[in-house]
């Protein structure tokens, strides 16, 4: 199955991508590839078979709710970008 | 004596005997790193300074007579997507080019507590998806994948801690003709390693010799309780499973990854599989009739889960940032310029195969077939103690970027199996490794194996 260009632009809207003209033909052409590899999947009969989600038998694991130290606001805001009055800065959204 | 080529348990005896410093080796291995690093670009970060402090932080501690580890005082570097508290950690991404991470990952604060010294950062491939673009600013790191092995094969670190998520670690230590061990996913904790697939990632060591394997497992196994997968399963001391004897040990050849090879990697697997019997083993073919496709498997749910996991990266707690009036678009531009054409392209096969029309066809399909390869092994290790199998490829190729390369590896991630690469020597100039695999949290079979192997089989290391 081949996906179009345009079929990529709207991926990448989906996952907030901003592609350049060359990411848009060159991804396009390397998603074509893989998706023609992928086809190999489709000669395996999988009808009956479980989904694994986890490599092994995996439970819930749950904790007291109790305080815990976690980091300084400082120490979490000193990566941001933008950062003023505490918090991060991002642009108008309403 | 050249303190940078020794392995980790001699320079361990040579400090308890104080017959040299921690800061004599960690000076060797910081002459090391500025005499070959132009050629091996192994690294992305060196704290010479930092390091050096710490040696001497050590010596002191020895001089005043406290008891330490075995690891204490011992040069270590860290691959860039582990994260390590003040030192810039950027899975060799634009996207990350100045995250100074303000916490220890689990496996980061253990080993300094047994006193390693952290020398810097190994490179990688951008987020371990694929190589960073070229064109790239002066700002993004040259990614390169083979960076931790790299680092250890030449004396630029005596030990690195890497991570496979899809057989890199054990490619990259085939490739550069160390030692590479991906443990049991569970095994140890992943907190603090930046996630790729959650599912398939897993923190392992690269080291020269297998004794030192069984040093830097101790230190880094074990259940914590921030990473709820790594398992609350007892850790044995892994120095007592270096037993130089595999008479018994049934070892089986998986048919189909042999057939998926070039004859001479199967070549060589055969030639192993008969040393081994020399020294006592049961080897016998056996078949895992989906091992053909396990690649596609792991692609798609390496993609899926990379498509939430990157979905992080937005430009608003940290990394990269393109700014723009809507926080849409500066959602959008800054992850377009940030991230690398790889990482684009996974992040939107992950988000394609997660949509609506194609969850079914392809992510549920993936997941099925992540079954039949499970039970592939579980069926094998009914009758084996372990498997033995080419490392990638098998012959370190001139083009490791081949996707292709993974098949023989990747298996072991989907299935979260412990397993080992090994150098074998050199065909035809190239360094190849071979791979052995194991029942969950059964790391001790593959010590035992590897260690009788490097103990009976005269191979060299060449970075």
């Amino acid at each position: 199955m081949q996906i179009s260009g345009k079929d990529v632009g709207q991926l990448a809207f989906l996952s907030r991508l901003d592609l350049t003209a060359d990411d848009l033909t060159i991804c396009t052409k390397s998603l074509n590839e893989i998706l023609g590899y992928l086809t190999v999947l489709e000669e395996l009969d999988t009808g009956a078979v479980k989904p694994a989600l986890h490599v092994r038998p995996i439970k819930n694991v749950l904790r007291e709710d109790a305080l815990q130290p976690g980091l300084e606001r400082e120490q979490v805001l000193a990566n941001g970008p933008e950062v003023e009055d505490g918090a991060f800065v991002v642009p108008r959204i309403v | 004596m050249d303190l940078h080529t020794l392995p980790v348990y001699r320079l361990s005896e040579l400090m308890a005997r104080k017959e040299v410093s921690s800061e004599e080796i960690t000076r060797a291995h910081l002459e090391c790193i500025n005499r070959t690093e132009d050629r091996v670009k192994a690294m992305v970060t060196v704290t010479a300074e930092a390091a050096l402090d710490q040696a001497r932080a050590v010596d002191d501690r020895r001089a005043a007579g406290e008891e330490l580890s075995s690891l204490a005082g011992v040069p270590m570097a860290i691959i860039d997507n582990i994260c390590t508290m003040g030192v810039k950690t950027t899975c060799a991404s634009h996207m990350l080019y100045n995250f100074i991470p303000p916490y220890d990952a689990e496996v980061v604060s253990r080993l300094k507590d047994t006193g390693a010294i952290l020398m810097g950062k190994c490179n990688m491939d951008e987020f371990s998806i694929g190589p960073a673009d070229e064109e790239r600013g002066p700002q993004a790191p040259a990614s390169r994948s083979d960076g931790g092995a790299a680092a250890v094969a030449a004396g630029e670190a005596a030990f690195v801690l890497g991570a496979d998520t899809e057989g890199s670690l054990r490619q990259s230590a085939a490739r550069c003709g160390v030692i590479g061990l991906k443990p049991t996913y569970g095994r140890v904790s992943r907190y603090g390693l930046i996630s790729y697939a959650s599912s398939l990632d897993q923190i392992g060591p690269l080291v020269r010799d297998m004794q030192d394997l069984a040093l830097v497992l101790n230190a880094i196994c074990g259940h914590d309780a921030r990473d709820s997968t790594a398992a609350a399963v007892k850790v044995p001391d892994y120095r007592k499973c270096l037993i130089n004897d595999v008479r018994g040990l049934k070892v089986g050849l998986p048919l189909e990854y042999l057939a998926h090879v070039e004859p001479q990697s199967a070549a060589v697997v055969r030639q192993a599989a008969d040393r081994l019997a020399e020294l006592g083993a049961i080897c016998r073919e056996v078949s895992m009739p989906h091992t053909a496709y396990a690649l596609p498997a792991h692609y798609i749910i390496s993609a899926a889960e990379a498509s939430s996991n990157l979905a992080r990266y937005d430009g608003v707690r940290y990394g990269f940032r393109v700014d723009d009036e809507d926080v849409q678009g500066m959602f959008s531009k800054s992850r377009g310029r940030g991230f690398g054409r790889a990482v684009k392209t996974r992040i939107m096969l992950g988000t394609y195969v997660l949509s609506a029309a194609n969850y079914d066809d392809y992510y549920v399909k993936a997941l099925k077939t992540r079954t039949l390869v499970q039970q592939d092994f579980e069926r094998v290790f009914e009758k084996c103690d372990c498997l033995l199998a080419p490392t990638g490829s098998g012959i370190a190729c001139c083009d490791p970027a081949a996707d292709l390369s993974a098949t023989c590896d990747v298996a072991a991630n989907l299935a979260g199996l412990p397993s080992l690469s090994l150098p074998f020597g050199l065909v035809d100039g190239l360094p190849v490794g071979l791979q052995f695999m194991a029942r969950h949290f059964d790391e001790e079979v593959l010590l035992r194996v590897g260690y009788t192997w490097q103990e009976n089989t005269k191979h060299k290391n060449k970075p």
